[in-house]
């Protein structure tokens, strides 16, 4: 056979099956995924070139809910190796830290609206309307719930610390109000009396001796001895009687 | 041996229409038509990588790594840019300009766990070629290059011009000096 003709044999047929998922993973066209262990049982979490896309349970569907609500499947991969290492951390630690997040999900505002709900410390809660306000958009405390029940990366950034208004506990996107409340337990929140000054219409809590008034989660407010603290039914409530908003929680 | 020159041209020309309608759908729509670009010419460009480099590791590295690259430096033309492309050689060319310094970039990425275990690459190996590769392997860099870009990969002399940014003379004299070599190595192995 002429040597030509040799050469042109050597030409394979197809190349390896993982080429091209290797690829997608690289582009960012597919996203891969691995699971992991946190407060409310085993999550899975996705990821790409651009950071953290999404957390769900690991259920059964989690690679058809992906596909419908990110358009890109989804491969079992090893997070990338910059910051990987950082998932199971900020997972535990309910805030993205350095853990890159991919929010290109979202619109601008609602991702302005999460990086704020990543700012609400371990251990408290905020209200919707707290989000609103410190987003710039005071009236939209309905906005904020939505973008809430849309967030694609619940755990790290710690939706379930965003209440009602009217201080009840509230929904949660991941597997419903029980894992909420878990949540905030394992966090030392306390939902139990959280709910429980909610049903008195209790909103903010007054410290007497420093004139300060708080989120009842603020740590400012947990400080205080129990003597000291009195009950608010809302911000006009608290600064008629001359109390003035905490600077830590900022209820006004 | 007419007839089979024929196939030969005529399954190329049928490629390159699928490359021309494949850069009008990048040019509309990147995300949707990538994975096709990925699909039409992994064969090609993984095999003639493997036989200049004589390894499937480093051929599927190299491939990926380009693959990348072209999707990014896609991402970043407008879509007359793009439908201008000549797509095939253009990919050829980022996958042998790239150096050794992709790995750090590697970082930021995910990387594949595979599901299903591939028994290696050696189902997808064409019979007989293990001797050829040999051959091939002993050949000078660029004329392994320039006899892998003509006669493996099936491309005409101004793309592999292109290519390997070496004037058209050159590669042609690299493709007749390569060809000569492997015609001496496989008489001193009839020797043997």
């Amino acid at each position: 056979m002429k040597l030509e003709e040799e050469l042109a044999r050597m030409m394979g047929a197809r190349a390896p099956v993982r080429l091209s998922e290797a690829t997608a993973l690289g582009t960012g066209l597919a996203d891969g995924f691995d699971f992991y262990d946190s407060a409310v049982g085993r999550v899975v979490v996705a990821f790409n070139p651009d950071g953290v896309s999404a957390v769900t349970l690991a259920s059964e569907d989690f690679k058809s809910y992906f596909a419908d609500r990110f358009g890109r499947p989804l491969l079992r991969a090893e997070a990338p190796a910059a910051w990987g290492k950082l998932i199971p951390d900020r997972l535990e630690a309910g805030s993205p830290g350095k853990l890159p997040v991919d929010l290109r999900s979202v619109t601008p505002f609602q991702a302005q609206v999460l990086h704020q709900a990543a700012r609400i410390p371990r251990g408290e809660v905020r209200p919707y309307g707290w989000l609103a306000r410190h987003v710039g958009r005071a009236g939209a405390a309905r906005a904020v719930g939505s973008t809430m029940a849309k967030n694609p990366v619940p755990l790290i950034i710690p939706c379930h610390r965003v209440v009602r208004s009217d201080g009840h506990i509230g929904a949660y996107s991941l597997g419903g109000p029980d894992r909420k409340w878990k949540l905030l337990t394992v966090e030392g929140a306390a939902p139990g009396s959280l709910e429980e000054l909610a049903g008195r219409n209790v909103r903010y809590l007054a410290n007497k001796s420093t004139g300060i008034f708080c989120h009842p989660t603020c740590r400012a407010i947990r400080r205080s001895k129990e003597a000291n603290v009195v009950e608010l039914k809302s911000a006009t409530d608290a600064t008629t009687k001359g109390y003035r908003p905490c600077h830590l929680c900022e209820p006004a | 041996m007419k007839e089979s020159r024929l196939a030969t041209i005529s399954l190329y020309s049928v490629f390159s229409l699928l490359m021309d309608d494949l850069v009008v759908d990048l040019a509309r729509n990147l995300d949707a038509a990538f994975p096709r670009l990925v699909e039409h010419m992994s064969p090609r460009l993984y095999w003639g990588l493997r036989r200049m480099t004589g390894d499937g590791h480093q051929a599927e590295d190299l491939s990926q790594e380009a693959f990348i690259r072209t999707y990014r430096a896609l991402s970043g033309y407008p879509p007359q840019r793009i439908r201008e492309l000549r797509l095939e050689p253009w990919v050829w060319t980022i996958a042998l300009n790239l150096g050794r310094n992709h790995l750090r970039d590697r970082s930021q990425r995910p990387t594949l766990v595979e599901e299903t275990t591939e028994p290696g690459d050696l189902d997808t190996e064409p019979p007989d070629t293990t001797a050829w590769q040999r051959r091939l392997d002993a050949l000078p860099g660029p004329q392994r290059e320039a006899v892998v870009l003509r006669h493996v990969v099936g491309f005409g002399i101004p793309e592999i011009a292109d290519i390997t940014g070496r004037p058209e003379g050159t590669c042609k004299a690299d493709i007749h000096r390569g060809l000569k070599k492997l015609r001496e190595i496989m008489e001193s192995e009839d020797e043997t």
